[in-house]
């Protein structure tokens, strides 16, 4: 297709609205944890250029034990509904049995169940039997939404699969579930880890569990340590110090957003449109 | 469904005959979905259970002993008190106001995508930024950029220089719709792009032909046949906007200044007032009004895939 000089012009300008849209508020962030206390009300971008502030977020505990919560969390949470959704999906992409739609719609329903509807029983419950301000405590509940996300985007995936090279390895002589390890498994690796990559993400965002159903370093994960920082006065947030942290945060999400962005964009749509 | 008919192998024998292939089969599909089916009934199913017992009780932490049955009186307490219904109001504004503003942006992002000329790829990266950052991150982000002591926004040509909108409702309530907005639409494009792929180009053409403008291309083909991938958008978007609790949370803490939506009113009575039996009535009205939402999206969406197939 040709296209007009005009319509070049229009396109670059809808790119440009569209990277200053996405950029402007992670660009003030970043500007905002560079700067000194005596630069943070000067309303300019990138005043100063200081790394104290990230010398300060790194020298404090409660933000390392945070970070350290939140990747271990978010990879347990991670691990544990891929695996249980791949076999699921496994099966309802695959296998002829009745309830499959049963089972993609009861999943569907559970995404849509809303956190704070059970945040006062787990409260209750987690206290009682020791697993409040656990990574446990924080795992369980996060199979709520990460299960059913894992299952549906899994699910789209698997269906794009070349089933007959399985039925050709039972052809030869495999059993089903030879051939669902050693055939499915690595077709459908690279839609697994695109699943993991969203569910980690998911898991990596929530903040209703982890300000509920924790209190000290032990399992705060860094959105509700974020919420719970303070400075040297009490009462006054330590505005350069959370955007350190909350920059520390966003980079490895930026990074795994740019290189699999493809990846994400088909997991992203693949579950909600063909399911 | 067209799932089912679809990945049922090739040559698979007749459903009624069952032969022990098919049984075997059938055992592993349940094997296979049993841990999933059982966790997602345990991680849901009880605790809303355990709510629903809760809710029936008067139970506050700071007086555990006074534990009581207590029926449905939790409920007349927060359907008969203002603060529920002025929340349930803060909610659905906001709800509406950002989904709705989200539709129209999606679509205008996922049309510039869907004829994109180059540079595909960095526009899809953009705005993956967003869908990607943590919540609290972002909402962070806009507060601070919208707090005078700290942000570029009162410093802004034609806003005047002492603005300070965290400090009113309506202001507040902007930010809250502006970071939610900001936050979301991406995801609703991309949802909506995927959608655009699914419309024939030829039934374009055939318009093109016939006279019809882009603007009638737009309205008389690309939304009607867009109708279910819009609802599903519109669906996903609405449930997640009624729960909203983070961009409240950190922006106007506490729900103060009449931003309280209902999620933050179940927090403030579970976790700060320690009312359970209170808190739980709140809970379990909540999850009653997301079922609701949910029916009505689904209603919608089988009325409009039903009309589809008849006139295709």
């Amino acid at each position: 297709m040709q296209h007009t000089a005009r319509e070049k012009v229009l396109w670059s300008i809808g790119i440009l609205v569209v990277l200053f849209y996405a950029l402007i508020p992670v660009v003030w962030i970043t500007s905002l944890s560079l700067k000194t206390p005596t630069e943070v009300g000067d309303r300019k971008f990138f005043s100063g250029f200081s790394f104290d502030n990230y010398d300060v977020i790194f020298a404090d505990d409660t933000f390392l034990a945070a970070l350290i919560n939140s990747i271990g969390i978010a990879a347990i949470a991670t691990l544990i509904s891929i695996v249980l959704a791949a076999m699921a999906a496994y099966a309802t992409s695959r296998l002829d049995f009745a309830g499959k739609t049963l089972i993609l719609s009861g999943a569907l329903a559970v995404a849509m169940f809303p956190p704070i509807s059970i945040v006062g029983s787990l409260f209750d419950m987690w206290r009682a039997i020791g697993l409040y301000d656990t990574w446990a405590g924080l795992i369980i509940p996060y199979m709520t939404f990460t299960l059913p996300l894992a299952i549906y985007t899994l699910s789209a995936f698997f269906r794009e699969i070349p089933w007959e090279l399985e039925q050709a390895a039972q052809v030869d002589g495999a059993t089903p579930f030879q051939a669902f390890r050693k055939i499915i498994v690595p077709l459908a690796a690279p839609g697994v880890f695109t699943a993991a990559i969203l569910v980690f993400i998911f898991a990596w965002n929530d903040f209703i569990f982890a300000n509920t159903l924790t209190s000290t370093d032990n399992a705060r994960t860094v959105p509700a340590a974020l919420a719970f920082f303070t400075g040297a006065s009490q009462f006054e947030q330590p505005i350069g110090a959370i955007s350190a942290a909350a920059v520390v945060v966003t980079i490895p999400i930026i990074i795994m957003v740019l290189i699999f962005q493809r990846r994400i964009v088909a997991g992203l749509t693949a579950g909600a449109v063909k399911g | 469904m067209e799932a089912a008919t679809r990945t049922a192998p090739p040559g698979a024998p007749p459903r009624q005959r069952t032969t022990d292939r098919a049984k075997a089969e059938r055992k592993l599909a349940w094997t296979l979905c049993a841990p999933a089916v059982i966790a997602m009934l345990v991680v849901t199913g009880y605790p809303i259970g355990y709510a629903v017992y809760l809710s029936l009780q008067k139970f506050d932490l700071r007086f555990p002993d006074d534990k009581e049955f207590v029926g449905l009186s939790n409920y007349v307490d927060v359907l008969t008190s203002s603060t529920w219904w002025s929340d349930v109001l803060t909610t659905l504004i906001i709800t509406v106001c950002s989904v709705s503003i989200e539709l129209v942006l999606g679509m205008a992002i996922a049309l510039v995508m869907h004829r994109a000329i180059f540079g595909r790829g960095p526009v899809r990266a953009a705005i993956l930024i967003p869908y990607g950052i943590v919540t609290v991150v972002s909402a962070f982000a806009w507060k601070y950029a919208f707090d005078p002591t700290s942000g570029f926004v009162a410093g802004l040509p034609l806003i005047s220089d002492t603005a300070q909108p965290l400090n009113t409702k309506a202001g507040s309530l902007l930010v809250i719709i502006l970071a939610e907005v900001w936050k979301t639409t991406p995801f609703m494009a991309l949802l909506l792009l995927a959608g655009l792929s699914l419309v024939p180009d030829e039934l374009h053409e055939a318009a093109k032909v016939d006279g019809a403008s882009t603007r009638q291309r737009f309205f008389r083909i690309t939304l009607p046949l867009m109708r279910p991938a819009i609802l599903v958008a519109l669906l996903f978007r609405t449930l997640d906007a009624f729960r909203i609790f983070d961009n409240i949370y950190i922006i106007q803490p506490g729900g103060a200044l009449g931003t309280e939506s209902v999620s933050i009113l179940g927090y403030n009575v579970l976790i700060n007032r320690v009312n359970l039996g209170l808190g739980s009535a709140i809970s379990i009205l909540i999850f009653i009004c997301v079922i609701l939402i949910a029916v009505f999206f689904v209603k919608a969406l089988g009325t409009s895939t039903a009309q589809q197939r008849g006139e295709v």
